[in-house]
This record gives C-alpha cells, sequence and structure tokens, in this order.
C-alpha cells in the first residue's frame, strides 16, 4: 500500500472469507478476518455499528457486526442476498479475499444500558445487529439486570442463528423467548405467535431501568414499540436500528441524510424519541 | 486582513503572473451562457464576474473521477493527477458554498478527494457590483466573505480593493508587488461605501430567512409539497447547479478482464426515485413530494453538520429548473402569496 492510502477513510483493508454457511434460503453467515493479524486483533467496536464490505467490480455496501466485540478476531456478518455487492459476495468461496473498511456509525450506547434491565426485540434479519449486542450481553453478564431476548420469524427455517439461541433458552440467567408466525412441520419447541404476543411474558421488570433495542422489518416497529411504550418503558430508552441507503459510511455521500442527520454518523442507533422527532426515520 | 489596492487595468498583467502558481481558470461564454473553464486566450477571461451555469464546486467536487484503482484485491488512491489550479471570478456566493463544503468533506472523515482539490486551487474572489434578476445573496447573507478565498478583488469601479485570504494569496502578490498599493485613503473607503450601497439598492428580490427556517419546519405537512412534486420533472438541474449540493454515487467500472478497474464517484441527485432505494425493495422517500421536500429541507433550513441552511442565494435554480421550482417559487407558496419584490 502507498502512503496515501493510509490517509484515506476510502481505502477498503484486504480481508480473508474464513467461514461461511446459510442461515435461511437467503441468508448466509460469513466470518472474516482482516489479513493484518494485529489488525484483526486490534479492532474495537461496539454492537450496532456496521462496517462496508467491497467486493471489486461489484462495489460497497454497509453491514451491520453480527459477532461481538467481547470475542475479538473474527467478525461476523449475516447477508441477505438482494443487490448487486450481494449476489457477488454470495459467488465467493472460504479462502477468498474481499475489501473491508470501518466500523462506522454510534452502535449501542453500552454505557447507558450498563447497569439496567435489557430487553432485545428481533425480527427477521434485524438478528444481524441485535445478535451482536446479546452476545456482548451474555459475555457482560454481570454490567445487565433482567436480560430478555424476543425473537420472531416466519417459519422455523426462516430464523436467522435458528441452533444458537434454541440453546439460549438452557441459561437460566436470560429469558429467551422464540416465536415463528407458522409452524409447517409442527416439531418447534417454542411460540407459534407474533413476536408482540411474547412481551405478556416481560414481567416485573422496572421500566426505569429498563433499555430496549429492536431492529426488524420496518412494519414490525409500530406494533412492537406500541407494546414496550404500554409497558412503561421511556421514549428515550426504546433504541432501534436502522437501515439506510449508504455510498460512503462517513458522511459524505447524502444517501443516508434524515432531514441533517446522518444516519452513518449520528445512527444507525436512534431512539422512538429521535423518530417522533425526526419525522422521516421510518 | 491584509487589503491592498490595484488599478483596473493591472488585473490582466497579475492574472497572468499568477499562472505560476497553476493553470489559469476563469469565467467564459459559452453559447448563452457563462462557465468556468481553463484561460490559454486571455481575450476569452470575462473580467467582471458573471453567474457561471455551473457554480465552482465543479472544480473541487468534480461531476466525475476516480478515487481508487483496483488490481486483483489491491486498492491504490488515485490523487496524482490532480492539477494546481488558480481559479478567477469567483462571487461571494460560490465561496460562501465551498465553506458549506468545506465543513461536510473535513469534518469526521476528512475526504482526501475534496481536500487535496481545494489545497490545490487558488481562489480569486470577485465582488458583484451588479446584482442580477434572481440574486439572493444579500437575504442568505452571502453577499460578502471573510473566508474560503485566497485573493478577493472588491470592483469599485476605478480600482480594486483586494483582500488577501491566504498564505499563497500572499505569495501570489509578491510576484507583481509593483501592481499593489498598501496606501488605502479616505477616498478609497468613500468610494467603497459608495458602491457596496448602490450595489444593495439594486436586489429585486428578497427572501426572510428570519423566519424562513421555522416556516419549514411549521411546513412539514403543507399541501405545497404535493403540488411541486406533480410540477416536478425529476431532471435533477437543480441538484447539479447548486453550490452546496455534494450526493455523490459509487460506481466500480472494471476492464473485461475484471481483474483491475477503477472505483469512480459520480454527482447523484436526491430527487431521483432511487436515491433512498434499498436493497430489497424499501424506498424511505418514494413520492417525488418527500424527495423535493428534502432539498428544501437543506437548502432552507438544516444541512450539514451545522445544521444550518444551506442556500447561499446564487439564483441557479432560479436559471434552471424548467418548471419553475426554486427558492423563491417554493418560499412564496409557503407563504400563500406572493414573494416580497423590492428592496431587501
Amino acid at each position: 500500500m502507498n502512503k496515501s492510502n493510509e490517509e484515506n477513510p476510502f481505502v477498503p483493508e484486504p480481508a480473508r472469507i474464513v467461514r461461511k454457511y446459510d442461515l435461511s434460503d437467503d441468508v448466509r453467515f460469513f466470518q472474516i478476518r482482516f489479513v493484518d493479524m494485529e489488525k484483526a486483533l486490534s479492532m474495537k467496536y461496539l454492537p450496532g455499528q456496521f462496517m462496508m464490505l467491497s467486493i471489486v467490480g461489484a462495489g460497497e455496501a454497509p453491514f451491520s457486526i453480527s459477532s461481538t466485540p467481547s470475542r475479538p478476531g473474527l467478525l461476523e456478518f449475516c447477508v441477505r442476498e438482494v443487490g448487486e455487492v450481494t449476489r457477488a459476495l454470495f459467488r465467493l468461496k472460504e479462502n477468498s479475499i474481499i475489501g473491508i473498511r470501518g466500523p462506522y456509525g454510534n452502535g449501542f450506547p453500552l454505557d447507558k444500558i450498563k447497569g439496567n434491565n435489557l430487553i432485545i426485540v428481533v425480527g427477521g434479519l434485524g438478528a444481524a445487529p441485535l445478535r451482536s449486542l446479546s452476545l456482548y450481553a451474555l459475555d457482560n453478564r454481570d454490567n445487565f439486570d433482567d436480560v430478555y431476548f424476543l425473537h420472531g420469524a416466519r417459519t422455523p427455517s426462516d430464523m436467522l442463528f435458528r441452533e444458537e439461541f434454541l440453546e439460549l433458552r438452557e441459561r437460566d440467567d436470560l429469558h429467551c423467548l422464540l416465536a415463528v408466525d407458522k409452524d409447517p412441520t409442527g416439531d418447534w419447541p417454542c411460540y407459534v405467535a407474533k413476536v408482540t404476543k411474547l412481551f405478556k411474558y416481560v414481567k416485573n421488570v422496572d421500566v426505569a431501568k429498563t433499555y430496549a433495542a429492536v431492529c426488524g422489518p420496518p412494519v414490525m416497529y409500530k406494533f412492537v414499540i406500541e407494546k414496550l411504550v404500554k409497558l412503561g418503558i421511556p421514549k428515550h430508552q426504546i433504541l432501534m436500528t436502522l437501515e439506510r441507503r449508504m455510498k460512503c459510511g462517513v458522511g459524505k455521500c447524502g444517501h443516508c441524510v434524515v432531514g441533517h442527520t446522518y444516519t452513518c454518523i449520528d445512527g444507525p442507533v436512534f431512539t422512538y424519541w429521535d423518530v417522533i422527532n425526526m419525522r422521516e426515520l421510518i | 486582513m491584509r487589503v491592498l489596492w490595484m488599478k483596473k487595468e493591472d488585473l490582466r498583467e497579475f492574472l497572468e503572473s499568477s499562472k505560476q502558481f497553476g493553470e489559469l481558470w476563469g469565467p467564459v461564454q459559452k453559447g448563452n451562457v457563462y462557465v468556468y473553464d481553463k484561460i490559454d486566450d486571455f481575450s476569452r477571461l470575462i473580467l467582471e464576474p458573471k453567474r457561471t451555469l455551473l457554480p465552482v464546486k465543479k472544480l473541487i467536487h468534480p461531476p466525475e473521477f476516480n478515487i481508487l484503482r483496483y488490481e486483483g484485491e489491491t486498492y491504490k488512491t488515485e490523487l496524482e493527477n490532480i492539477p494546481r489550479r488558480v481559479v478567477y471570478g469567483v462571487p461571494p456566493c460560490d465561496i460562501h458554498g465551498l465553506l458549506i463544503l468545506d465543513d461536510l468533506f473535513r469534518r469526521y472523515y476528512p475526504d482526501p478527494y475534496y481536500i487535496t482539490r481545494r489545497e490545490r486551487t487558488a481562489i480569486l474572489g470577485v465582488s458583484f457590483c451588479t446584482p442580477t434578476e434572481g440574486c439572493l445573496c444579500k437575504s442568505m447573507g452571502t453577499d460578502v466573505v471573510e473566508e474560503g478565498f485566497d485573493l478577493f478583488f472588491s470592483d469599485l469601479k476605478d480600482f480594486y480593493l483586494v483582500w488577501v485570504g491566504s498564505s499563497l494569496g500572499d505569495d501570489m502578490l509578491k510576484v507583481r508587488p509593483d501592481l499593489f498599493n498598501n496606501n488605502i485613503t479616505r477616498k478609497h473607503l468613500n468610494k467603497f461605501i459608495e458602491c457596496k450601497k448602490e450595489r444593495d439598492e439594486k436586489f429585486t428580490k428578497s427572501i426572510d430567512m428570519t423566519v424562513i427556517p421555522d416556516i419549514m419546519e411549521l411546513s412539514y405537512d403543507s399541501p405545497v409539497w404535493e403540488e411541486i412534486g406533480e410540477r416536478c420533472l425529476e431532471c435533477g438541474a437543480c441538484t447539479m447547479v447548486c453550490p452546496t449540493c455534494n450526493c455523490y454515487n459509487v460506481v466500480d467500472e472494471s476492464s473485461i478482464s475484471g481483474f483491475t478497474g477503477e472505483r469512480r464517484r459520480y454527482w447523484d441527485c436526491c430527487i431521483f426515485t432511487e436515491y433512498s432505494l434499498v436493497a430489497g425493495g424499501d424506498n424511505f422517500r418514494a413520492t417525488r413530494a418527500d424527495r423535493l421536500k428534502l432539498w428544501y429541507t437543506h437548502k432552507l433550513k438544516s444541512f450539514g453538520y451545522s445544521g444550518k441552511p444551506a442556500c447561499v442565494g446564487c439564483g441557479r435554480c432560479i436559471d434552471t429548473c424548467p418548471v419553475d421550482i426554486n427558492v423563491l417559487s417554493v418560499v412564496r407558496g409557503l407563504l400563500g402569496g406572493k414573494e416580497k419584490e423590492g428592496k431587501s
């Protein structure tokens, strides 16, 4: 690399696809590691941050980090095959080199959440950023009071990280509530219901000392937020991570702007108060 | 700030001498418009300031350029071939436009492409003596400029007052010290006041920016957005000509082998349908009304990291929009009447 590369935030660094496997019909899990081992071990990030993945010829796109900073070395992403970059990424085999830059965005405010209860609500691909927060909370379990993990998917085969989350039910320091809308095979060991039906199992939490983190398809927010507000969780303690088109990740290209707020700099994690205040957020 | 004066007829000699600092650029006439162009033939240069079709941003944040070159999985920064330039004839509104872009491109993650071009481009500003139809700089507070240039020439009819805005500007004067005089007298001051007063009286249009940002906030649900959304042709010309529109797209262009190629940056436009479309099909601004509202929010209410209105009052949207959607007509619509005619 030449000198000017080092001062250029737009230059991706080489990273290797260490492992990949399918999480569902169209979502694939990628474990990626910087070729530079020191960089791989020293990179600091927060749950909720994202990185720009770059495939030569196809371009760049933003992806939430699914791994937790409490387990350094490997970066994990779950990717749905929907666009040019993701199609190119899906064609790559293990050991291929891609470009990666970041981490970007604000991430979840761990300092504020620390010492409080945490309710995580996941729908569909929302598992990508919230798996990071869930694993972080479990790895630093003493930092949180009650932890709830509510996860909804259409069917068992659509539930991302299904086996991983099913195992979490064994833990007695976590309320892990998993639901599917439909169970075609009849083998599903958990709830068959909408994710919003799981809130009746959230009991005896001191709402003033509770943070909620929500991520899912745009249609989900309205119904989940309704439940959280009804529980009495303050608006500024309901956190959500949002998706936007991005071409730079560093507050320059303009695509992710809402009002004059750049989702890539001031987000992608916003509070419910932000959403009321800036009407175009969701 | 250092201020000197120079005889009107010495400008050409000075500009000739400044060529050692880079290619000389300035406004020339092309058909019935003015554009910034490289000046090889001095007679083409228009000395009195004109509203060019595109603002000076086209030289600092060009419509398209390579950001990276790739070979296999190795990326290399493309910064070597950026020329040094001296750009004459930049009006205060365009310099204010650069100041707004400066903040955006320099803060948080400094953009080496913008910064390198900015540093290699000497900006020689010139004040308008006669505002033309659509000039709104007085309303926007952008008719005077105190930074963001290397030299600034106040055209006071018989002579120029020359304001030195940077160390480079100072070096440029030193090539021909004989052309500049630092003895500013009462006569020069009087002329400055007289010309400014004369100019201020010539503005024909104004926008009351003490209230418009709040009016924008209060007009979120106004039917005006639907109305202009119906009219807009989605041509995107307003964003191309605006000195403070910076949005861009990034596209990889590979050679036939696919092994080598270029990552290129192109101007993008928030008025286009696919601007906020994400993979998977969600479009956060699906209607033209939504997209126009974003543009006018940026120009008349809040933009960038500073959150201030970004309109610099250059009047280009007024000249350019084929269906009369511009800062004046939108403000007129929001206030429910005719825009104020006459003095500001």
